[in-house]
């Protein structure tokens, strides 16, 4: 544990593309940062479900890139701390090839990886994820409190949205999602949200489960210094066992939904495409006025 | 047998019920007995006359105070209005899908979202939902007695009920929980006229191909009475506002006609489009993927095609 030698300094993040973040901190113990992330297969791949779960060729995924933004944020916290005063671990939740999100995380420079794997937790849905996931960062404070959980605002393979939210309740911290920016300061974390109607600005005292989105940073690539040194930094793994989770509580049979039955999408029928020769704008017209569009 | 309580979160912008949520209405119609369950002020002769119009039977009001923004108090004033509703249907947003979450973790129900529909199968609610970048339809059946379910805008057309609902108002109390969380500040945005992107029956966008210049593309928005709509790409360069992106990062949408001008048709954007009703797409580059999804595509300079596009529709709209 160290003692800060400038308590109550504002440090500010200076960010590439020109964004900037406020960090006031005043602590005794280092910041502990998770950052939640997903193994998503390849959106361009060939895939299928099998018994209502999503069944992937190949080894072909990699981490849901809206995560990025989240590891980029974290990144940038724990940058504008002194050495040693922040630490950030990622922590994803799936089947032995999830550990690729967490590698991918180790690359961009996470200082730590946990991947929980079992296979009582395939088929789970964003409850038993989120069930799962919250007792994995509960396990990660058996170091030391967790000051900020930061999630990506949604998963590109399903699109739910719904996890942050989720995991805020299992954790009982505060809820402040689709960040566009985020500002820490005396101990409190206040981030923007631009809906479609109004901005808001939301405030909570940490701890809390922070979502940003794809507006609030660009995130680096990895550089071959990271890449080399990720490959020799340890993935500590967790089975539901270890977290002290009931196998009966997660995976398919305590999904609220279930998947009845999932196909292709049809290719459209009758697909025309025409080279503009001079008339083709009339021609998109008369396609428009013949099917009543126009 | 009483008939089941289907709760509908309506969508307003102050007095205006959004188009989204009449749709909504009219498949709760077919599902049991609509309530409408409206957060905030209370609703205007107008608006209750919009709801009655749509067949709600009841309309449920909760006040729930200043901070009803917050997810947390969403989420209890709509519990408090729902308790003996077998279905909630709300319009699939990100806020919508956050309250729906935590209602979802205080009453144990399932929840769907990005539903394109929703029906009873022996006595569950299944739903269809696009995944996969809208590469795959998937069916969802509920396990739960409870079902929550958000739905996309311009999945079920509107219909006014052939009998109007009385649309009863109930006031409803709700103790405002404490949250984390506190509203600092609210900025609302100013009233547009044009059409909400996610709303629009026509949308028409223009990405790296327009190089900035929206002129053609707006003009055919206004012409066909659609919104519009952009790449990431474009918003990227800052040439239009994030609020236009179409893709899973920005709306979703699902027109009847989305009108693809200069886009290459990027994964991501796709996603944010491909189950849209007719698409048709307009790009210098014969390679482009939106080709592949397109119902009807011009291969050329969409400075030489759209102004013929914009010339004929308007000749067409004149006769």
């Amino acid at each position: 544990m160290k003692r800060l030698t400038t308590p109550n300094t504002t440090h500010t993040i200076a960010a590439p593309d020109a964004r900037v973040t406020q960090v006031r901190i005043a602590r005794l113990e280092p910041m502990r940062i998770v950052v939640t992330v997903k193994f998503v297969p390849d959106l361009q791949s060939e895939r299928s479900f099998t018994e209502g779960a999503v069944t992937r060729v190949g080894d072909d995924g990699t981490m849901n890139e809206l995560d990025e933004n989240a590891v980029e944020a974290a990144l940038r916290i724990r940058e504008s701390l002194p050495e040693g005063e922040c630490e950030v671990t990622a922590v994803t939740v799936g089947g032995p090839d999830a550990v690729a999100a967490v590698r991918k995380a180790l690359q961009l420079g996470v200082d730590h990886a946990v991947h929980v794997s079992d296979d009582a937790i395939s088929g789970s849905d964003v409850f038993g994820t989120a069930t799962v996931l919250a007792a994995a960062i509960r396990r990660v404070e058996a170091d030391g409190p967790v000051d900020l959980v930061i999630t990506g605002m949604a998963a590109l393979d399903g699109l739910t949205s719904m996890l942050p939210t989720a995991l805020a309740f299992h954790l009982d911290m505060a809820q402040l999602t689709l960040a566009s920016d985020l500002e820490l300061a005396d101990g409190q974390v206040t981030i923007t949200r631009h809906l479609d109607d109004a901005h808001e600005q939301v405030q909570a005292p940490l701890p809390a489960v922070v979502s940003v989105t794809d507006e609030a940073n660009k995130p680096r690539f990895p550089n071959f210094k990271l890449i080399m040194a990720a490959r020799s930094k340890p993935v500590t793994t967790y089975s539901l066992a270890d977290l002290g989770i009931d196998a009966a509580s997660v995976g398919a049979a305590a999904a609220r939904t279930q998947v009845v039955w999932a196909k292709p999408r049809p290719p459209r029928e009758g697909r025309v495409t025409i080279t503009d020769t001079g008339e083709g704008g009339y021609a998109l017209a008369d396609f428009l006025i013949e099917r009543g569009l126009a | 047998m009483s008939e089941n309580t289907i709760a509908v979160l309506i969508e307003h912008r102050g007095a205006q019920v959004a188009h989204p949520s009449v749709e909504a209405l009219t498949l709760a119609r077919g599902l049991g007995r609509p309530v409408a369950v409206w957060l905030g002020q209370a609703p205007t002769d107008d608006a209750l006359a919009q709801l009655a119009q749509y067949g709600a039977d009841e309309v449920r009001v909760v006040g729930a105070g200043s901070q009803v923004r917050l997810p947390a108090v969403a989420a209890a004033a709509v519990e408090a209005a729902s308790g003996d509703a077998a279905v909630v249907l709300a319009v699939s947003t990100f806020v919508n899908k956050e309250i729906l979450t935590r209602l979802a973790l205080m009453t144990g129900a399932g929840v769907v979202v990005d539903a394109a529909g929703a029906q009873w199968v022996d006595g569950a609610i299944e739903t269809d939902q696009t995944v996969f970048a809208a590469t795959w339809n998937v069916r969802t059946r509920m396990a739960t007695d409870r079902a929550i379910v958000a739905v996309r805008p311009n999945t079920t057309q509107a219909v006014p009920s052939p009998e109007v609902g009385r649309a009863q108002v109930v006031e409803v109390a709700v103790t405002v929980p404490a949250t984390r969380e506190s509203m600092v500040a609210v900025q609302v945005q100013p009233p547009s006229d044009e059409v909400p992107l996610a709303e629009a029956a026509v949308v028409v966008s223009g990405g790296r191909g327009t190089s900035g210049d929206y002129t053609l593309v707006r003009e055919l928005a206004q012409l066909l009475g659609g919104a519009v709509g952009a790449s990431r790409d474009a918003t990227d360069e800052g040439w239009i506002g994030h609020e236009h992106m179409v893709g899973q990062t920005g709306t979703t949408v699902t027109p009847r006609l989305y009108v693809a001008c200069g886009i290459s048709g990027a994964v991501h954007h796709r996603g944010g489009m491909q189950a849209s009703g007719t698409i048709v797409a307009v790009n210098i580059d014969p390679e482009a993927p939106i080709f592949e999804i397109a119902d009807f595509g011009v291969v050329g300079d969409l400075n030489d095609v759209l102004p013929q596009v914009i010339e004929r529709v308007a000749a067409h709209r004149a006769s």
